[in-house]
């Protein structure tokens, strides 16, 4: 599958003795042997990668996790970590023969507390179950994500996402708590944490966060989760300059302020690209360069609709919008959502994506798609005609957190296409010192090219850290760093 | 040329579609206290109906006029109809009503005060929803067209009206669709599938703003309000009983077979 990598040589081989083992611990119906069954967690979620592991095992509980990495750990075995499988960069599918510990099995609520919003659950529970779980209790989880339905909890923080409301509440670094962990030789590593301010020490539980399954096991976490807003408001707009799209956003912090709570920028060849795959209406019919999507959650309805009207007729006002919409009830509003969150799916559909997720300085933050486009017709490129093979070159994304997604769409994945691409979008994001992965994550494929936005320095002590907790590297073994 | 229309849309403000009800606990009311209300979807898709009439054909549409009886709060309802594009709107306010006791201002009552008011303004179309998603009734147009004794075509797919002023209405039936026809005055209910509304532009809620409602109650219209039902209690559906998942097609039989199932 990968030439250009061999397998190390220093992990051990499954045998018969193995399985034997993993049979004497779990279940039958927590071990996977047949090549049916492997499919789903050896291939990740964009079919890109592929990996030949021949064992999947689903503990459903912290100490069968802790049982399975002290075997693999004096064995050598190598294993990745697996979530919902819906991660973008290859890190979630084995490359060689690992061990996938898939994570689902693990999916217990185990406490929440009413007072203070934290809630403390198993690594294996699914982003949107959780959220409703709260919802329930009136309160929100602190991230959202296109991949909701699928994804895990756990999953989240081992690549520390981003998603549609980091705008609002922040980083996962800020509001996980606490985080438990199996490390590689087995020890359990309790550190589920319930307090917002603990000064004690070096904050381990950061390493783990965003770490992507190659320090060790994610099996329960603790998060401050805020009140769920009473009051919700969704506008969709259209624009016709990058440089409106700014002066908008710009609006949008001063008139919106505390109750701004996503601002998503989408162009139009994405806007195409969704109308084409899409059963939904159009949120606005006529065409525009760009569009943006804002919502606002706050908790009195007349003051929240009054903001939100004077910033639209300020921004019509000074000829900043052409044209925009206002979602009138819920379902309109989930419609719009759902349009904007449409964009990866119906790119998906022409075939393959090459996707960066990049965050650079706001100000240069569309010209990286116009240069890309450029950059693929100097090489002798067509784009969108009926030959090609590139159907699609599109940027959208969390404008709010300074962060692009720039995709470009294929009929099938070519060398050809990657070569014209890479290392020519890392070189660009190195020149303006942004980021080659905002919010995706390493993983697999975006290794090689850790050096275009962390220098040597960087990289040494993240060897370092890598080699204390895992000597042997079996933790999701060639990639990341 | 046919003769040019002048539209009624009866509308009504309700609990959001997305939003799931809860009866209180005295069991008499649903809980109102805090919750979206929206323009119900059936009155949405009827207003959409108006406005592509008047689209289709130039001249076709004189004025397209909405309607909406109940609390003061009903306002909300014709703001979102005259923001879609209607001309104007008036409400009639119904003492004693509110968002808790919505339901006691029933189909009958709400059928007479649309008759009075055609009476009063004159119309020769009238189109809504073919029922509110708070009540179910499904019997407000068809009232209306009995007293007004007008021909009537409900659960619309499809509305055309031809240059001789006769209007051609879709409705899905069982086992296919059946169009009616009829010369106007005419009463149209709306289904599902008439049409996608339109999102409502910016533009467009600035200028509702500048748009006339006016004001009414059901005594300038000489009709009695008083509910005729009575409710003797609410509930809410039976919670759905957690499944259960079975590791074989034989045990799944047995299953189904404890339960009477097959
Ligand atoms: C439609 C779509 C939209 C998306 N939108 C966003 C977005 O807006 N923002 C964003 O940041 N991301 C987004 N993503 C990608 C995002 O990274 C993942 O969806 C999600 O965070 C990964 O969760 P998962 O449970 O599927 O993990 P997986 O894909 O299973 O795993 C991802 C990585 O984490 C590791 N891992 C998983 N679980 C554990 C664990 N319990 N312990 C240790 N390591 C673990 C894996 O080894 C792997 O390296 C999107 C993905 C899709 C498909």
């Amino acid at each position: 599958m990968y030439p250009e990598i061999i397998r190390d040589p220093r992990f051990g081989e499954l045998t018969q003795a193995d399985i034997e083992y993993f049979k004497s611990i779990l279940p039958e119906s927590s071990i996977l042997q047949d090549d049916q069954d492997l499919s789903g967690y050896n291939i990740d979620s964009m079919r890109k990668y592929n990996g030949q592991s021949r064992l999947v095992l689903k503990p459903r509980s912290t100490e069968e996790v802790s049982k399975i990495m002290k075997h693999c750990g004096e064995r050598k075995l190598a294993v990745v970590p697996q979530g919902g499988n819906t991660g973008l960069v290859g890190g979630s599918v084995p490359v060689f023969d690992e061990i996938v510990i898939s994570l689902s099995n693990l999916n217990k609520i185990r406490s929440f507390d009413e007072v203070s919003g934290i809630i403390v659950a198993d690594a294996g529970c699914i982003l949107e179950a959780t959220d409703m779980f709260l919802a329930e209790h009136g309160y929100i989880f602190p991230l959202d994500l296109g991949a909701k339905g699928s994804c895990h909890i756990g999953g989240n923080v081992a690549t520390n996402a981003g998603g549609l409301r980091l705008l609002r509440y922040g980083s996962l670094h800020g509001s996980v708590l606490g985080v438990e962990a199996v490390m590689a030789d087995g020890t359990i590593v309790n550190g589920l944490g319930k307090l917002r301010k603990d000064n004690t020490g070096y904050d381990i539980k950061q390493l783990l966060i965003g770490s992507e399954g190659t320090l060790g096991v994610i099996t329960g976490v603790s998060v401050l989760c805020p009140k769920r807003s009473k009051v919700m408001n969704v506008a969709f707009f259209g624009l016709d300059s990058y440089e409106k799209v700014q002066k908008a956003f710009v609006k949008a912090k001063s008139d919106l302020g505390e109750i701004l709570s996503a601002f998503e920028f989408m162009d139009r060849e994405s806007q195409d690209q969704v109308a084409q795959f899409s059963e939904l209406r159009r949120p606005l019919d006529e065409q525009h360069n760009f569009y943006v999507l804002v919502e606002t959650s706050g908790s009195n309805r007349s003051h929240d609709e009054e903001k939100l009207q004077e910033y639209l007729e300020g921004l019509m006002e000074a000829e900043i919008i052409d044209d925009g919409v206002l979602a009138q009830d819920e379902t309109q509003m989930k419609n719009i959502w759902t349009w904007r969150e449409g964009i990866p799916e119906s790119l998906a559909r022409t075939g393959g994506v090459y996707k960066y997720d990049v965050s650079i300085p706001l100000e240069d933050l569309y010209l990286m798609v116009e240069d890309c486009r450029a950059k693929l017709v100097e090489k002798g490129y067509e784009i969108g005609t009926e030959e090609s093979n590139i159907v699609n070159v599109v940027g959208y994304g969390h404008l709010g957190d300074g962060n692009l997604h720039l995709n470009v769409a294929v009929k099938s994945y070519s060398k050809d296409v990657e070569h014209a691409l890479e290392p020519w979008v890392y070189e660009w994001i190195q020149k303006r010192q942004g980021s080659i992965s905002a919010e995706h994550g390493l993983g697999f494929a975006k290794r090689p090219y850790l050096k275009y936005s962390k220098d040597q320095s960087m990289i040494n002590l993240m060897k370092q850290v890598k080699n204390v907790y895992d000597p042997d590297g079996i933790m999701n073994p060639y990639k990341y760093i | 040329m046919p003769p040019r229309l002048n539209i009624i849309v009866p509308v009504k403000r309700v609990i959001d579609y997305a939003i799931k009800p809860r009866v209180n606990s005295a069991k008499n009311i649903v809980e109102t206290n805090g919750v979206k209300f929206s323009l119900n979807p059936f009155c949405e898709i009827a207003v959409e109906e108006a406005i592509r009439l008047r689209e289709s054909k130039k001249d076709l549409v004189e004025s397209i006029t909405l309607v909406s009886a109940g609390s003061a709060k009903a306002q909300d309802a014709l703001r979102s109809g005259l923001a879609m594009g209607a001309d104007k709107a008036t409400l009639i306010e119904c003492p004693g009503i509110d968002d808790a006791k919505s339901l006691s201002l029933e189909p009958l009552a709400v059928a007479k005060l649309l008759k009075a008011y055609i009476d009063k303004e004159g119309a020769n179309l009238v189109i809504l929803g073919k029922q509110a998603i708070d009540d179910d009734s499904n019997q407000t147009g068809q009232m209306l067209a009995g007293l007004l004794n007008w021909p009537q075509a409900t659960n619309a797919s499809n509305v055309a009206v031809d240059d001789d002023g006769i209007v051609s209405v879709t409705r899905e039936v069982d086992g296919g669709s059946e169009t009616l026809s009829a010369p106007l005055p005419i009463v149209i209910t709306t289904d599902l599938r008439l049409n996608v509304p339109r999102y409502t532009k910016l533009q467009d809620i600035m200028k509702a703003k500048k748009k006339k409602t006016d004001k009414l109650t059901p005594s300038d219209l000489g009709v009695d309000i008083a509910p005729r039902l009575e409710v003797v209690s609410l509930s809410d559906p039976p919670k759905r009983l957690g499944g259960s998942k079975v590791d074989s097609v034989d045990s799944l039989i047995s299953k189904l077979k404890d339960v009477g199932a097959i």
